[in-house]
């Protein structure tokens, strides 16, 4: 057997050699960049009429206030349950049936145009009719949540599998592996980096569909807290729950790309360490 | 017992150009035979259907007329009397060497301590036994290559098929591989049929040659260099591989329309 002088020095020694380090952190220039927003705005929201604004000392303690009175508490246990249900059968339902349609031409002809269709149905128009459906409580919350989410998961996993390499369907087929084997063991993992894009995209699309349930509905969560002090004029307090809404969607956000990178970790691998 | 044979092999299909449909032969009634153990290259210009031809008998497209045949019986699509290497080795990215290897036998049904032992061996045998836990974008080309052609002959295949499969490696790499599959082919004595555009790849490897164009049979063209071939370098410099390469390079010509 001949031995291959094919050491290439980059590949041999990944182990080896750290990855590069920046002299700041990333995380550092983060920080700075909120800290400095925050600062300009204690500045210049200060000499706002606090009707038509607010600034960040004022609304922490907005924050304090309704965390004392423990309405925030309550409020975000009866956000967070219907979006956990929501948000959590779209990507049970959106994935599988995205799979299904990328991947069979005739589940792509009859059902894309509906996914497709959904997904730029102006929701907000039928919130009133999921009310009449479901009532005022958890259960619409969670409808409206789901049908956010489900169809931006689904298209993402859908036009993931559409990209999967045909080689590596091949390598598959080569092996006479069926159709079901196929589906799981080559095409789902290939789509997995467009899936977790999906789910990440609706984080967004379900916190928007869950303060639009509650802005109908009025009477529980966070979106109650929004509409209500917005029309006593209390600007600060309005913005406590709009605040908490963005920093766990952040939070959510990055904690799917640790999931991803648990998961995926070949996908770094391949778009390269940046 | 590994002979495989293409009898009258045709492939037509329909390509719309501008709004006319236009139909291609991509082959047009091939008939060839490879004996059982021999290796055989298809050589030829890109675009004259030598892939197709591969694919076709791997079973990955249908011929429109003509069958493939393995010892006699018809093929029908892929089957595990035949294992294929791609010209990019195509292994999944989410599965470390090993992994890949074992890919292969469970497919086939391989379970247990045989998967794992099994998978070993031909990594071993293409000289990849100290980076098994290395996934694909922590090799380098030709090792993923050599994880690729461990794949095709885990699964212990009657005829190994391979598609231009030193193609797109550095000559460095592909002289070490090509020496590599002559060691691996005197050990197993497989049946070996491979898709190259490399004259001198085609002389080294192959017992004949067969020379295609425009997806016809120009030239079926005998290498008469003795096995086992370990030493390359003083079979580059014998007459038998001038002249039988030069024999190659006519043949090609031959159909080639010729440019001014």
């Amino acid at each position: 057997m001949v031995d291959l002088a094919e050491h290439n020095p980059a590949v041999n020694n990944a182990g080896d050699v750290a990855p590069p380090r920046r002299s700041v952190p990333r995380w550092v220039i983060t920080t700075g960049s909120i800290t400095i927003l925050l600062i300009l705005w204690e500045i210049f929201g200060r000499d706002i009429n606090p009707i038509f604004g607010s600034y960040p000392s004022a609304i922490f303690e907005a924050f304090l206030a309704l965390l004392r009175s423990g309405k925030l508490g309550v409020a975000l246990l009866q956000s967070i349950q219907p979006f956990l249900l929501g948000y959590g059968a779209a990507i049970v339902i959106g994935v599988p049936l995205g799979l299904i349609i990328g991947r069979f031409w005739v589940a792509e002809a009859a059902l894309g145009i509906l996914v497709t269709g959904g997904y730029a149905m102006p929701l907000v128009a039928l919130v009133p009719l999921l009310v009449l459906w479901f009532g005022l409580g958890f259960a619409v919350k969670a409808a409206v949540i789901f049908l956010m989410s489900v169809f931006p998961i689904c298209i993402n996993t859908w036009l993931g599998v559409k990209s999967v390499p045909k080689t590596l369907i091949d390598v598959g087929k080569s092996l006479v592996a069926p159709n079901s084997v196929i589906l799981r063991r080559i095409v789902l993992p290939a789509t997995l980096p467009y899936i977790m894009a999906g789910i990440k995209l609706a984080v967004g699309r379900a916190v928007v569909g869950m303060v639009i349930a509650e802005f109908f509905t009025s009477i529980s969560g966070l979106g109650a807290i929004i509409i209500n002090s917005a029309n006593n004029f209390d600007t600060a307090t309005m913005f406590v729950p709009i605040i908490i809404l963005m920093v766990l969607a952040v939070g959510l956000n990055a904690l799917l790309g640790w999931f991803e990178r648990i998961v995926a970790p070949w996908q770094e691998e391949i778009a390269g360490r940046n | 017992m590994g002979e495989v044979r293409l009898i009258d092999v045709s492939k037509r299909f329909a390509l719309r150009i501008e709004g006319a449909v236009q139909t291609v032969n991509a082959l047009d009634r091939l008939n060839f035979t490879v004996a059982d153990g021999e290796v055989v290259a298809l050589i030829g210009p890109s675009g004259c259907g030598k892939t197709t031809a591969l694919r076709i008998a791997m079973g990955l497209e249908k011929a429109t007329t003509g069958v493939v045949t393995v010892d006699g019986t018809a093929i029908r699509g892929c089957g595990y009397d035949r294992g294929i290497v791609f010209q990019h080795a195509e292994l999944l990215p989410w599965l470390n060497a090993l992994q890949n290897v074992e890919f292969g036998l469970e497919m086939k049904g391989v379970r247990g301590a045989e998967l794992h032992d099994t998978a070993m061996k031909y990594l071993t045998l293409v000289g990849l036994k100290d980076s098994i836990k290395r996934r694909p974008y922590q090799l380098s080309g030709g090792m993923q290559q050599r994880v690729g052609i461990a794949r095709a002959l885990a699964i212990d295949p009657k005829v190994l098929l391979m598609d231009e499969p030193f193609g797109a490696l550095d000559a460095q790499t592909r002289e070490g591989l090509q020496s590599e599959l002559l060691d691996i082919h005197a050990r197993t004595k497989k049946t070996v049929l491979f898709v190259t555009h490399d004259l001198d790849e085609a002389v080294l490897l192959a017992d004949r040659v067969v020379v295609m164009q425009h997806g016809r049979l120009q030239e079926i063209i005998d290498v008469p260099l003795p096995r086992p071939r370990d030493d390359l370098a003083a079979i580059r410099g014998s007459e038998a591989f001038a002249q039988t390469r030069y024999h190659i390079w006519r043949a090609l010509h031959a159909g080639a329309p010729t440019v001014h």
